[in-house]
């Protein structure tokens, strides 16, 4: 093999370790965070910080029963869960990291991120259906209609930055924001996408799907042990993509001041943004079902169309 | 990528057989998204990375979700998978197995008698696709922008409601 290949398959060990390793790691935060803003004090006794809960928490997981329902449709039951995580996973092949540190600049980036973010979806439909549980099926149907609508502005949101640095690449687009920042052009685009974002991992405010207090964790309602555990993983790994592609979007990626390294500048973005989706969960109730398609469908969509449009003419006009 | 070529269309061929010899619905439309994965392939391979993404996010992200969407309100259980078993008999093969045996000969005519056109080499952007879509086929986007609307328009009134009044005093003024 020559040195190109090596070189691209330790990028993506280390990407796949690194992410494996921070996905587990954002539970412990993600409790620590929520007790500091709730005025308590969240895991504290296993380890250093309260640190080792991660582990006890996976071999908890590992440990459990893992239980199929007779009453499930077993092939698909099975499956379900492992579609988040591989569609997760194989979205951060498009992420770039730092220059150089990326598993393929393929030039349709942005594009092939919506397709297998629109493959996500069927994690919980699917899911939901095999269970062949009234809540779960609930949970899934919510599910479909959420992911389905917030994906059409989500792709919209984006075009703007496309517009603007001429390309799919996302290693082109955070080249293109050396002089500035596409937050500060899209600054509309950026809420919009950041919005149907928190939609698409259904993350707080935006867990209709599986909403605890009404449908009892919804479609994940029959699962139990490691199924239960690659949800959970692909949530957070959902949380960790969409952070990261907020920061190559529109702020800059790994660009930043001299005295960091780059890498170093873009986790440093993408954390404070998950801290952010963090601090959303912690701040902010569920809308009722129906209010959420509406804000989606009558006040994103109109506000992402007219900034496509407005960008575009604001292009065409000095160009 | 010649044997990429050939397993991705291997794989949408058997995908699709299986879509149509499953009973259950939901196994259909799950073979059918793994052979809109295939044909994505095939489209890259052949360099048209565009198409092939758009195939996925339109057909396997959109279409098919709302299909299952279907499906799963309906509530279809054994009683469907049951009904399908019969109506998908030996005798209902026979039509469409003859029309495909036609076009298989057709085609095998077609391959051996010029020349294999081989994988193109040069990959066609998005922008290329643009330019031509907004160019020469300017009439064809502007047709189908026109179909989606009247569709939407359609959908609209289909699942319009009238305003539910729920007080006896209001029903009057309500009309």
């Amino acid at each position: 093999m020559d040195d190109a290949i090596i070189h691209r398959l330790w990028i993506i060990a280390g990407v796949l370790a690194g992410l494996l390793i921070v996905a587990p790691g954002l539970i412990w935060l993600e409790r620590r965070m929520l007790a500091l803003w709730q005025d308590r004090y969240g895991p504290n006794r296993a380890g250093p910080f309260g640190l080792l809960i991660v582990l006890a928490d996976t071999l908890k997981l590992f440990f459990k029963e893992d239980w199929i329902p007779p009453f499930a449709d077993k092939f698909v039951f099975v499956i379900a869960p492992t579609i988040v995580v591989v569609t997760v996973l194989l979205s951060f092949i498009v992420v770039p990291f730092a220059p150089g540190v990326m598993v393929s600049d393929l030039n349709i980036g942005i594009l092939y991120f919506l397709a297998m973010s629109s493959l996500g979806a069927y994690s919980i439909i699917l899911g939901g259906w095999a269970s062949n549980n009234k809540y779960s099926l609930l949970g899934a149907m919510r599910g479909a209609a959420q992911m389905i609508s917030y994906e059409v502005f989500m792709g919209l949101s984006m075009m703007g930055v496309v517009l603007l640095s001429g390309s799919f690449s996302l290693n082109t687009i955070v080249e293109a924001q050396k002089d500035m920042w596409f937050i500060i052009p899209q600054f509309a685009g950026f809420v919009i996408f950041l919005i149907a974002g928190i939609a698409e991992t259904h993350r707080l405010p935006f867990d209709i799907p599986e909403s605890e207090s009404e449908l009892i964790a919804g479609f994940h309602s029959e699962y139990s042990s490691m199924k239960f555990g690659l949800f959970f993983v692909g949530e957070y790994l959902g949380i960790i993509l969409i952070s990261s592609l907020t920061v190559s979007l529109y702020f800059g990626g790994w660009l930043g001041p001299d005295f960091l390294p780059p890498l170093l500048w873009f986790c440093l973005k993408t954390f404070a943004f998950i801290c952010f989706f963090i601090l959303l969960r912690a701040s902010l109730p569920r809308p009722r079902y129906d209010q959420l398609m509406e804000y989606g469908w009558k006040i994103m969509l109109p506000i992402a169309l007219l900034n496509l449009v407005v960008t575009a003419g604001v292009i065409l006009m000095y160009k | 990528m010649a044997i990429i070529f050939y397993m991705a269309s291997a794989i949408a061929v058997i995908a699709t057989v299986m879509v149509i010899t499953r009973h259950n619905l939901v196994h259909a439309l799950l073979y059918l998204v793994v052979s809109f994965l295939a044909v994505a392939i095939v489209f890259y391979v052949l360099g048209a990375p565009f198409i092939a993404v758009l195939e996925i996010i339109i057909y396997a992200g959109a279409i098919v979700v709302l299909l299952i969407f279907v499906i799963m309100m309906l509530n279809l259980r054994q009683e469907s998978v049951a009904q399908e078993k019969q109506w998908f008999s030996g005798k209902i093969i026979i039509g469409p197995l003859i029309l495909a045996s036609i076009l298989l000969v057709e085609m095998l005519y077609i391959l051996t008698s010029g020349e294999p056109a081989g994988l193109s080499e040069n990959m066609i952007e998005a922008k290329a696709v643009g330019m031509s879509l907004y160019g020469p086929y300017v009439l064809g986007v502007e047709l189908s922008g026109i179909l989606l609307m009247s569709g939407i328009v359609g959908a609209y009134h289909l699942g319009r409601q009238k305003k539910k009044v729920t007080h006896r005093f209001l029903e009057k003024k309500e009309e």
